[in-house]
């Protein structure tokens, strides 16, 4: 029986708990509705829950420690003898694991039976012929006694796969008669059903930050490999980005922190005002009509994907600059530069700063605008005192969000300001930021083991504590200037 | 002929077949009222009958509703406000007005108080401000109360002093005329007396109109009241004479409490 089927079975009863609880409860006060502490569905529903939960946590938790504790077991019957030269106990047990698949694969076609399998032997069978067979290619001949640990450790997982089935089809029975035991018409179902929510909403919570400290922690361990093959000082204090895949790379951060910077720099330079403009335009001066009509045309602006914003900054911002600014100003003659993928991406961002402003704006109650207008404000007075003082949380919550999408944008930085890492003030030039950068570090037939891999991952750190600065500096800039409503 | 024992004053607002529609709602009919200067005007009716929408018409508050139409003419000091030539944001600072609700800008209770006259620019100086902000505080009954707390949130006072606030906000920018919609409708009696003291006051400075709801009020504070009943005025003159021996039914009915 596989896991799968054991999952729909156990759901299936818990269903049908489902059913009988609720006609259990309904049973117990002879349809009297009136004297349930709880609606009948709940009653179910605490079923449901008594019945599935435990059967899945064991079942979870068994999925879990079962492959530690079998292949422990294996390792520790594996000889010493059997493993070759420049092989590892990893690998040999790898074997193990392809051969007991074979062995099962064998099964299911019904070329072998299960006795079959018992009397197999490598000494005297084609055992890597007929594991070929099924598509199971091994390296090299098989070593009998690697090949009697798979028989084994097949076995042994048959026997757990059965023991699981019962211990999990067990307790699930156990939930189902212990919770319909319970039901009584004073049983407090409805606040199983509450508590089995919270338990949810805590378990969603946790998996969300689980995984942001597992993505953090996986980014500091290789960041910290990468610093015993790297020096620090190369990485924090030199100013040249110049990786060699043969070795002997210099591999400084300024160049890259520079390019993201800059280019993020002029992108909200682009973007803020004209986004906090128009949102202002569309929340205190547009009319019903206009506002219908202009709001969705600059929303369609944030579905444009980013390769397509690239295309433009190539294609078009691009060459532009350079034979209208550049050139006759003698500054650069690149069509790749700073000042093309700020201008692209401050246009790609306007609707992010824009939407989201206008909504916030929108919040602000009408009392305010009243209370203004009623001292003799005008309406331009009125935004910059009133409503813009009072939006300020949330505005700022825009303008960081569109930051962070600048900072983390690759797309339109490769297309529009190539892949040359620069220290330069001049915006006409050819710079790059850190995301391209990680992402040609790890393109290619590379293996992780170098610096010039491993370095993405300290770029990926750096990245992530940007962020993380640029959300703290949001938080004390709200916290202090914040002007409260009610 | 015996001496009136308030000598007749000026009419500030002279309001000649006033008309206001939401779209399709006809809100106020054909009402005429003159309100004289240096004194309190209390506006009284059933809820709906468009007291708070009328006095919107005197600051052109209701240009900000969209669908909002006023017909007919209102003058202050003899000037239609609703001539093409009369600037709203001007005539708001001449007309100030205090809202059902109370509505402190999210600001320091200074801020809120220095609001109008900043952007007015009726202050040269620092201190001249600080005096203004001050006096304005004394005048609403709230001085004592925030003395020491001038730089905290306007919003984080209680409902009543908020109300206050609003006043003191109002009467910063020094208004000829000062609108109150039920200004007391969230104040406890120890503050409403304090208001209604103040407004009392103002009487000497400044022309008020107030909405109430509290007949007590009205009668306490006012020297002419209006009667307002689906739209139109259907009494208005002495508050003693409004109050004692009005001529309509509906007037005595509401008076009485007997509808409403
Ligand atoms: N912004 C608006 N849009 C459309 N109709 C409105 C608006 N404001 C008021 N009205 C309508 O105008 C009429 C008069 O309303 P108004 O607010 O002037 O009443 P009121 O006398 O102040 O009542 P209350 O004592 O309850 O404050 C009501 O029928 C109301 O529905
Ligand atoms: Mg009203």
């Amino acid at each position: 029986m596989s896991v799968g089927l054991l999952l729909l079975i156990v759901i299936a009863v818990a269903a049908l708990g489902y059913g009988l609880g609720r006609r259990r409860a309904l049973a117990s006060v002879q349809g009297d509705l009136r004297r349930l502490h709880s609606l009948p569905g709940y009653y179910g529903q605490s079923v449901f829950i008594l019945t599935a939960a435990p059967a899945l946590l064991v079942m979870l938790a068994w999925l879990l420690i079962q492959p530690l504790v079998i292949e422990n077991h294996v390792i520790s019957t594996i000889a010493p003898g059997s493993i070759a030269d420049g092989s590892s106990t990893s690998l040999v047990l790898s074997d193990v694991r392809r051969m007991a698949g074979g062995l099962d694969a064998l099964v299911a076609r019904s070329s072998l039976s299960e006795g079959d399998i018992a009397a197999l032997d490598a000494n005297s069978t084609d055992v890597r012929g007929r594991l070929a067979e099924v598509g199971v290619a091994l390296a090299s001949d098989v070593d009998p006694a690697v090949f009697e640990t798979a028989k084994a450790y097949r076995l042994i997982l048959r026997t757990a796969l059965l023991i699981m089935t019962t211990v999990v089809v067990a307790v699930t029975l156990a939930g189902l008669f212990f919770s319909l035991s319970r039901i009584r018409p004073d049983y407090r179902a409805r606040n199983v059903s509450e508590r089995a929510v919270i338990a949810l909403l805590i378990a969603s919570s946790f998996v969300a930050v689980m995984t942001t400290v597992g993505i953090v922690c996986s980014l500091v361990f290789e960041t910290w490999h990468f610093f015993r093959l790297y020096s620090p000082e190369g990485f924090f204090f030199s100013t040249v980005w110049n990786p060699q895949f043969r070795g002997g790379s210099d591999l400084g951060i300024w160049p890259l922190v520079w390019g993201t910077l800059y280019v993020s720099f002029i992108a909200l330079l682009v973007s803020v005002p004209i986004g906090l403009l128009a949102a202002i335009y569309l929340a205190e001066y547009a009319s019903k009509t206009v506002r219908a009509v202009v709001k969705p045309a600059i929303e369609i602006l944030a579905g444009i994907p980013t390769i397509v914003y690239g295309l433009f900054a190539l294609i078009t911002v691009g060459p532009f600059l350079r034979d209208y600014f550049a050139a006759p100003l003698g500054i650069g003659s690149s069509s790749s530069s700073v000042m093309t993928a700020g201008l692209v991406m401050g246009i790609m961002l306007i609707p992010f700063v824009s939407s989201l402003s206008d909504d916030i704006i929108n919040a602000v109650p009408q009392s305010m605008r009243d209370g203004s207008f009623g001292l003799g404000a005008t309406q331009s007075e009125t935004v910059k005192q009133v409503i813009l003082p009072a939006a300020l949380p949330g505005i700022v919550g825009a303008i960081l969000l569109a930051a962070s999408r600048a900072i983390g944008e690759t797309m339109i930085v490769v297309l529009g300001a190539g892949a040359a890492a620069k220290l330069s003030l001049n915006p006409f030039e050819a710079m790059t930021t850190i995301t391209v950068k990680i992402v040609s570090q790890l393109t290619g037939d590379t293996e992780f083991g170098s610096p010039e891999t491993l370095v993405a991952f300290a770029l990926g750190l750096t990245l992530f504590v940007f962020t993380l600065a640029l959300n703290v500096v949001a938080l004390y800039v709200v916290r202090k200037y914040r002007e409260q409503y009610e | 002929m015996t001496e009136l024992p308030l000598p007749v004053k000026a009419a500030k607002v002279n309001a000649r077949n006033v008309q206001v529609y939401y779209g399709q709602n006809h809100a106020i009919k054909d009402v005429n009222i003159d309100i004289p200067s240096e004194s309190v005007t209390a506006f009284i009716g059933p809820s709906g009958c468009g007291k708070s929408t009328f006095l919107r018409c005197l600051n052109r508050m209701n240009d900000t509703i969209v669908g909002c139409r006023v017909e007919g003419r209102i003058e202050i000091d003899g000037e239609d406000i609703y001539d093409r030539r009369v600037d709203p944001v001007q005539l708001r600072a001449k007309v100030g007005m205090v809202f059902q609700k109370p509505n402190p800008f999210p600001k320091s209770i200074y801020d809120n108080v220095a609001y109008g006259p900043k952007i007015h620019g009726l202050t040269r100086t620092k201190a001249e401000l600080d005096e203004v902000v001050e006096q304005s505080l004394h005048k609403a009954a709230l001085w004592n109360e925030v003395k020491d707390r001038l730089a905290a949130p306007g919003t984080g006072l209680s409902g009543g002093q908020q109300q206050r606030l609003c006043i003191a906000r109002a009467i910063a920018t020094s208004p000829e005329v000062l609108l109150m919609d039920e200004p007391c409708s969230a104040l406890d009696p120890i503050a409403t007396a304090q208001v209604e003291e103040l407004i009392s006051e103002l009487r000497n400075q400044y022309t008020v109109i107030i909405v109430t709801h509290s007949m007590q009020q009205a009668a306490r504070v006012s020297q002419r009241t209006a009667m307002f009943h689906m739209g139109i005025v259907v009494e208005e003159g002495p508050t003693d004479k409004m109050f004692t021996n009005p001529d309509d039914r509906r007037t005595q009915d509401y008076i009485t409490g007997r509808f409403g």
